[in-house]
């Protein structure tokens, strides 16, 4: 107390702030891009090309761009005023027109709605998950049922009055989330379960087969994985028996998410102390309360950062499905330029599909920035 | 300087060991290995209910190995440990028996960084126990009260000092009602200033009765509160007894250059 008082007299703000000369954008500036001549000429290299090209962008994108184009009396989009812009002007038209078949794909356009409210579900789910307040057990069983009824609306039911969709008709942005989410949901429990396994010392068989797995997976590429599913599984099986080809695609993603994920969880058991185990031994814990209470809560806060950058890869890897034939979020939109009145406006579709997807990534890491931040403070305050 | 503090300036503990009752501790020609190293030779020892035992000796000798094998966080290759009645092989069902009746604390603490202080209290009590958590959580407050720092109850271990940490660690081992406590080198990571009241708190631990072996180069702690002194070098119990004796006169050459050695570093 005393120390406090005699120091008030001198205003706290005055005494700490530095020097104008050493902080503040200009500074900054000085300090980073104009350093020495060389950093200065780099600086003004790449700030010129930088300009030329956000330019030419804003240029393309908004100047010249056409953002509706007219349709004749059957509703069949004119693509001419964009024909003659091609190359200078971006035209937006073609989303205007082609944007639901982007977003969900060959399915049914009457029953559009179930994919958007599939949509919305997933995104609900999301949110609900992202806010700490809902870590509970009972968070495991609504991600339960919400998948279940995202499968309902998904593939209908006569009972409900819903047109049964198989599928093959499925597509879209919720075909990619559905892929994503039911992959990363899985995988991750799987993926525990290995990097635990392969840790283990008084189950060698485990511990080999945890070992085979995830080395014979990480060997081969997703795509050759895909197409093995889809392609030479089913010479394997008997005549007759036919899985559906979505589902293997999903069992490939699931088992090669898994893999990988189980190599960082066990980087994070392994960085962990080994007084942590020694202490949960030593107060009598068995091996499972031991993993639940001590050795998974710590660990996996170690790898939050390449957890998160594992499924943000796998996120974008989904879209490889579209060699066996699925139309994911990124094949749609392919696809929807192969109609010949939009043939060749493929870089309007791109530039969207790459803004969706930039999203959820972006989503992802920014949310994991927060949880390190939240779980680094909460440790050492 | 611990080392030189006289025996009467201290409180007396008085002595609790209970030598008609069955032991707490028996260890008979227990040898160990680490790969080729063989680090324990034919250790025995038998420690009565309420006996307090210090163990010392240069570094690497296996203080450490030896009562990490009680617990068994190690296990011994050949001879025989009973612990309160069981004997230590390797029957989980045993293991966990052991496990609640034997505390432990450790060097680097240990706490769990994850949960508040309170919450590294009451885990073993509900997971282990099966305690209700209210119940647990009185028990806890209870021993913090006992190691003084019930006020820190809320804080996570990395907000506390070294000596706060270690006497919730001890906190949190109490919390089993264990009747035999365990402790590896507990002021050996500490600054000074906090060895003391860890040392008070485990002082008035013994002044509970409490079985205790204690791994510790504190001189001045023995000497109040240890019925017997053994001393380690090189995986062997060389020589043992009270610890006047022990400081006073010793016997052995291993043990006069250690006790040289060790005023010598203070
Ligand atoms: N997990 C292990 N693997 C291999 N060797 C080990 C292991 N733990 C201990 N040792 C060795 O066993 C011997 C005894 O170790 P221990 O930790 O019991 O000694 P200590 O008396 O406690 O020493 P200190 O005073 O340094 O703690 C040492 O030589 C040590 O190197
Ligand atoms: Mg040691």
């Amino acid at each position: 107390m005393a120390e406090i008082a005699a120091e008030a007299g001198v205003p706290f703000a005055a005494r700490q702030r530095p020097p104008a000369k050493v902080v503040g954008p200009a500074a900054w500036a000085r300090r980073n891009l104009f350093g020495s001549w060389w950093s200065t000429a780099l600086t003004l290299v790449l700030g010129y090309l930088i300009l030329r090209f956000a330019w030419g962008f804003f240029d393309w994108a908004v100047v010249h761009a056409i953002w509706t184009v007219p349709y004749d009396a059957q509703g069949h989009a004119n693509s001419a005023p964009c024909r003659a812009q091609m190359g200078v002007g971006a035209c937006w038209a073609v989303i205007a027109d082609k944007y639901r078949f982007i977003l969900f794909g060959f399915y049914p356009y009457d029953e559009q709605w179930r994919p958007l409210v599939c949509i919305a579900l997933f995104l609900a789910l999301y949110a609900i998950s992202a806010n700490r307040r809902f870590w509970r057990r009972e968070l495991g069983l609504v991600w339960i049922v919400t998948l279940l009824l995202i499968l309902l609306l998904m593939h209908g039911s006569e009972t409900l009055g819903l047109t049964v969709v198989t599928d093959d008709r499925w597509g879209g942005l919720p075909l990619t989330l559905l892929l994503a989410t039911f992959g990363l949901a899985l995988a991750f429990p799987l993926a525990v379960a290995v990097a635990l396994g392969r840790r283990s010392r008084t189950l060698p068989a485990v511990r080999l087969l945890c070992v085979v797995y995830v080395e014979l997976i990480r060997g081969v590429p997703l795509i050759s994985l895909l197409f093995m599913s889809s392609v030479m599984f089913p010479l394997f099986m008997p005549q007759g028996v036919n899985f559906d080809n979505l589902l293997r695609a999903q069992v490939a993603i699931i088992l090669f998410a898994a893999a990988y994920l189980a190599e960082v969880v066990r980087g994070g058991l392994q960085a962990l102390p080994k007084g942590q185990y020694e202490a949960a031994d030593a107060l009598g814990l068995s091996y499972g309360r031991k993993t639940r209470l001590i050795v998974l809560p710590q660990a996996l806060r170690i790898v939050i950062p390449p957890l998160v950058n594992t499924f943000i890869g796998f996120f974008k890897d989904t879209s490889l499905v579209l060699i066996i034939g699925i139309y994911d979020l990124l094949q749609s939109g392919r696809a929807a330029v192969d109609d010949p009145v939009w043939q060749g406006f493929g870089n309007e579709v791109y530039v969207l599909l790459a803004l969706i997807y930039f999203c959820f990534c972006f989503a992802m890491s920014k949310y994991s920035r927060g949880l390190e931040r939240d779980f680094s403070r909460s440790r050492r305050r | 300087m611990s080392v030189t503090v006289a025996a009467e300036e201290l409180p007396e503990v008085q002595s609790a060991v209970k030598a008609d009752a069955a032991p707490a501790i028996v260890m008979e020609k227990v040898s160990k290995w680490f790969g080729t190293m063989q680090v324990l030779r034919d250790v025995s020892m038998t420690i009565a209910q309420g006996e307090r035992v210090v163990i010392c000796g240069p570094s690497g000798s296996g203080k450490s190995t030896t009562i990490r094998c009680i617990n068994r966080l190690e296990s011994h290759q050949e001879g025989r440990i009973v612990v309160d009645g069981t004997e230590l092989t390797d029957d989980l069902r045993a293991l966990d028996t052991i496990r609640r009746e034997v505390g432990m604390v450790f060097q680097s603490f240990n706490l769990f960084p994850h949960l508040t202080i309170l919450e590294n209290c009451t885990l073993a009590p509900i997971w282990v126990r099966k305690m209700p958590k209210q119940q647990a959580e009185t028990l806890a407050m209870e021993y913090l009260t006992r190691v003084k720092i019930p006020e820190q109850a809320k804080k996570y271990p990395g907000q506390l000092s070294g000596g706060q940490q270690q006497r919730v660690a001890i906190a949190r081992a109490l919390c089993m009602k264990p009747k035999i406590m365990l402790f590896d080198e507990p002021t050996s990571a500490l600054d000074p200033e906090m060895i003391k009241e860890v040392l008070d708190t485990m002082i008035g631990l013994a002044q509970t009765g409490m079985t205790m072996v204690c791994v510790t180069h504190e001189m001045g702690f023995a000497r109040q509160v240890a019925d017997r002194v053994m001393f380690m070098d090189r995986g062997e119990i060389v020589e043992s007894g009270t610890p006047v004796r022990m400081f006073e006169d010793p016997q052995t050459d291993r043990l006069k250059l250690f006790l040289s050695q060790i005023l010598r570093g203070h």
